[in-house]
């Protein structure tokens, strides 16, 4: 375990690098954080959804007085219709509200609009929808399958996009390969499952005829564009809050029709509409993620060398395309970054997102990571055995060393430690004495595995970066502003929109080290994008790296400036002057004035610095850089019982190197978390249709996210490779975690499963899965 | 919709007088009729837990109760565990621990954790799990969750 100092500074002593408590936490312990459910409302919606997963509205028949919405209301409002640029793409549109068509079972196809949110309820069961059915398409491949029924127009053999690589001299190197692997991957489909669900609240200001909304998002600017767009209004007659979100892991990037549609009715009604997502609604209706088959064979040298890959990756996007992000999200990511962490100049993959009649994907923590891992990592666990060798030595013979090093797809990894944090992993777990164990188990009829995963994680990337996807949204870049204010204290506005990350808390220590004012002074300001500045939000591992860098860059401004103000009040040169603890104090002396006093000079007294300084103490810093690559390799150890297919995993630990680490307590906190999540993903969480298209997976009880039992003491281990494309030196950690247990777990089950000479390569592994497998080869002759 | 019927919530020692439907959860009741928002509604059928309030001294899930049953009973929300400015131990070790991140199931955890606490001070590193598998944080993967409890556990033990 790692130990973390905790103090109060004082003495000069650099925020940076420890473990302060956060911020955020007075007021959430107390009960007094704000969520978007916790304002009233005049009117509360509620949607009718959409029991089929496939066929034509042919009826909505609503009790009389009762305010039901439909399509039909609401014909000015604009589909969603995200876009790209590239990979064949077809743009299909989702309706706020079904208009004709349904296309997944949950779509909203009328808003109830009552008095109180049990009024609606009562009504909106009421309502009558009558379908004509469809033959509805469930599975990827059925869908993408000859003669198979279109669901859109736009899509034709209801592929939206196809991306393929292949590099130059791929098919010789593939001819003369020693051996050739492959595994035949699936992931099954999960949703992120944010303890807070969904929830809108939208309020209209007659007096400027503006309309405040309050969503639980994680993207708030984008929502405001989003929206005015959807309803043809003026962006700034709009205000989007994020007030405290109750955790978001990708699933609040996206916007949902129900938020345009909350707004619209705002506008409407011109007074305050409030909808709170219950959980079915948000387990069959928000977004899905991970339902994805990977085919991937891998062609090895006589020595275990890799030498190529090949990918098909078949993603299921559902029934529409979610944004800004597109589903390209997952396919693409995927086709971008399965040669992960190793030494492979040779690739070929086709990538292709699948239109489905199941809810829409999105973007969920790790997005495609957890599951081109898996893949990866099984696929180096197989080749390990073909080749008869140890699965810790066929990583070391492949694993990336010397950096910076240009991937088969042309991303370039910065210096990283793929493999010392391996060996780092390896001499903590005691491989020797784990397999020594291992066979006294066996011997007495019980079953161990150990499994490792390593992995890169692509983090902190901007606009290049999103632009070479060919999104028509081009995310990336982030802007803060830092203003000391008259009395010294300070405020950082930011286009981040942090949801338990911490952010406040981290910020305010690269602000507290440049300008010399302690954490406790500085205000961090984010959600709301009336004060915030325009930015793209908290998502893929990037806000400590990019708004991080915006903020070092606008406190250097303010550092600057307070140094030349020193200098005029102390009369000293500038570079005698250091700023901490609150002051400014010319070095070896007992001179010193406070940051308050010059911050008040700054504005009161800017005759003084007439020509020099320009009034004021208010800095602007954008960043935008190129992307960082953090790394890790996990291990797990499990116990497995053949007789139930239980899995108990009795050891987790984690190497990790995530650069420069700002406060290691929020560090480590994030990897817990995202282990966790791992492991639901691994063993437990699957959203599960029938072949109708029904959910079957629609409460938590169903729906299995981990609980405190299954989950071991997780071990963390760190190293800290300073990044050279971040100016902060640190790289991105927020989904890492959730990348590694997949792999780790399920190569620690097949090490398990080696006696009875079957291999599961389907996550999550459930019990029924590993009992089916073993009841197979119970039978087999 | 139904007949309303009258009735007194006791809240962290203070009366609530409202009129609501038969139906209406206590949840529903401390948050909307008695504007006690700390309370937060995570399923509404009784399995994350995030709704867990304390009643007569039994951490309960107040979606699966309803407002009628908890008349003349003593509520305790998030709301009423700190004295003023000094923080009950658990959420200054909730604090001093990072047991939240989001801080959306954090009042659950701690008026769980604070209840069964209160009955059983000395529980054992093994039951305290078990417990606490009773609720569901998405964030922190519990590392801290437990962390912050055994810490609570000992300094509400002096």
């Amino acid at each position: 375990m790692t130990a973390h100092t905790k103090g109060s500074g004082g003495d000069g002593m650099k925020w940076v690098g420890r473990s302060i408590r956060r911020l955020e936490d007075p007021a959430l312990v107390r009960g007094k954080g704000r969520f978007t459910a916790d304002l009233p409302a005049a009117h509360w919606v509620r949607f009718v959804r959409s029991p089929n997963a496939a066929g034509t509205i042919k009826g909505i028949t609503a009790p009389d007085d009762a305010m039901v919405i439909t399509a039909a209301d609401i014909k000015g409002v604009k589909k969603i219709t995200p876009m790209l640029h590239k990979f064949s793409y077809r743009p299909v549109g989702q309706p706020i509200l079904a208009d004709g068509e349904v296309r997944f079972v949950g779509e909203a196809i009328a808003a109830v609009v009552a008095a109180s949110e049990e009024e609606a309820e009562d009504i909106a069961d009421l309502v009558e929808i009558e379908i004509e059915d469809a033959l509805p398409l469930v599975d990827s491949r059925a869908a993408v399958a000859d003669g198979a029924r279109q669901i859109h127009a736009e899509a034709p053999g209801n592929v939206i996009l196809k991306g393929e690589v292949k590099t130059p001299g791929f098919d010789e190197v593939w001819a003369g390969a020693a051996k050739i692997v492959k595994i035949d991957a699936r992931s099954n489909r999960q949703n992120a499952t944010p303890m807070e669900a969904r929830a809108a609240h939208a309020a209209y200001d007659s007096i400027t005829g503006r309309i405040t909304l309050h969503c639980t998002t994680q993207m708030p600017h984008l929502m405001r564009t989003a929206i005015a767009d959807c309803l043809g209004m003026p962006e700034s007659d709009l205000r989007v809050v994020a007030p405290d979100v109750g955790g978001g892991f990708g699933q609040k990037m996206s916007l949902c029709a129900e938020y345009v549609l909350v707004t619209w009715l705002a506008r409407h009604l011109k007074s305050s509409v409030g909808w709170t997502e219950d959980r079915r609604e948000n387990l069959i209706a928000s977004f899905h993620s991970r339902d994805q088959y990977i085919a991937l064979e891998g062609a090895f040298d006589k020595d275990a060398k890799l030498l190529a890959l090949r990918a098909d990756v078949l993603s299921n996007v559902g029934a529409y395309s979610c944004f800004p992000t597109t589903s390209g999200v997952e396919p693409l990511m995927a086709m971008a970054e399965m040669p992960g962490p190793y030494d492979v100049q040779q690739y070929q993959c086709v990538a292709r997102g699948a239109l489905t009649n199941t809810c829409t994907m999105a973007a969920y923590r790790g997005v495609s990571r957890p599951v081109i891992t898996f893949t990866l990592e099984r696929l180096m666990d197989k080749a390990a055995k073909a080749f008869a060798i140890d699965c810790i030595d066929i990583r070391r013979r492949n694993l990336i060393t010397t950096f910076p090093y240009k991937s088969a797809t042309g991303l370039e990894y910065d210096e990283a430690s793929y493999r010392q944090t391996m060996e780092m992993a390896v001499e903590a777990i005691n491989v020797p004495a784990f397999r020594a164990r291992q066979q006294l188990a066996r011997e007495k009829g019980e079953y161990l595995g150990i499994g490792f995963a390593t992995f890169s994680e692509r983090t902190g990337y901007g606009s290049p970066a999103f632009a070479a996807r060919g999104m028509a949204i081009t995310p990336g870049w982030e802007t803060v502003h830092v203003t000391v204010d008259p009395s010294g204290f300070v405020e950082a506005r930011i286009g981040s929109s942090p949801h338990g990350q911490g952010l406040r808390t981290t910020l305010a220590q690269i602000i507290a080290d440049e300008i010399g004012v302690p954490p406790g002074m500085i205000k961090v300001v984010h959600g709301d994008t009336d004060t915030a500045p325009y930015g793209w939000g908290t998502f893929a591992s990037r806000s400590l790296v990019i708004s991080g860098g915006a903020t070092l860059i606008a406190s250097r401004k303010i550092r600057a400036k307070l140094l030349k103000i020193a200098g005029h009040m102390l009369e000293a040169a500038e570079t005698d002057i250091v700023l901490a603890d609150g002051k400014a104090k010319v070095a070896g002396t007992d001179r010193e004035v406070s940051i308050a006093a010059m911050a008040r000079e700054a504005y009161t007294q800017t005759h003084r610095f007439k020509g020099e300084i320009e009034p004021g103490l208010s800095e602007s810093g954008t960043y935008d850089p190129p992307g960082t690559f953090s790394n890790a390799c996990h291990v797990a150890i499990v116990r497995l019982d053949p007789e139930t297919g239980h899995v108990r995993i009795e050891r987790y630990l984690v190497a990790e190197d995530a650069g420069r680490i700002i406060n290691p307590m929020i560090a480590d906190g994030q990897v817990h978390g995202g282990v966790v999540q791992g492991i639901g993903n691994a063993l437990l969480e699957e959203i599960v249709y029938d072949d109708s298209g029904a959910i079957l997976t629609a409460n938590l009880a169903d729906y299995m996210p981990p609980t405190a039992h299954e989950v071991p003491p997780i071990e963390l281990h760190h190293m800290e490779t300073p990044s050279t494309q971040s100016i902060t030196k640190a790289k991105g950690l927020g989904e890492g975690g959730t990348i590694g247990p997949p792999a780790a777990i399920v190569n620690a089950i097949n090490d398990a499963l080696t006696p009875f000479n079957v291999e599961i390569d389907t996550i999550p592994a459930t019990p029924q899965r590993i009992r089916a497998l073993l009841r197979n080869a119970e039978r087999a002759p | 919709m139904s007949e309303k019927t009258a009735l007194t919530l006791t809240i962290n020692g203070k009366d609530h007088a409202i009129s609501v439907e038969p139906r209406r959860t206590l949840a529903d009741a401390i948050r909307e009729d008695c504007g006690q928002t700390g309370t937060h509604i995570g399923c509404e059928h009784g399995v994350c837990g995030a709704c867990t309030v304390i009643v007569d001294d039994a951490p309960v899930r107040s979606c699966l109760m309803f407002a009628v049953q908890a008349e003349g009973k003593k509520i305790r929300t998030v709301e009423g565990l700190a004295d003023g400015d000094t923080l009950h131990p658990m959420q200054q070790a909730f604090m001093d621990n990072h047991g939240l991140q989001c801080g959306f199931c954090t009042p659950g955890f701690l008026m769980l954790a604070v209840g069964v606490l209160e009955r059983e001070p000395d529980i054992s590193d093994e039951d305290l799990i078990d417990v606490l598998s009773s609720n569901l944080c998405r964030c922190t993967g519990y590392q801290n969750i437990i962390k912050s409890v055994r810490a609570a556990a000992q300094e509400m033990r002096k």
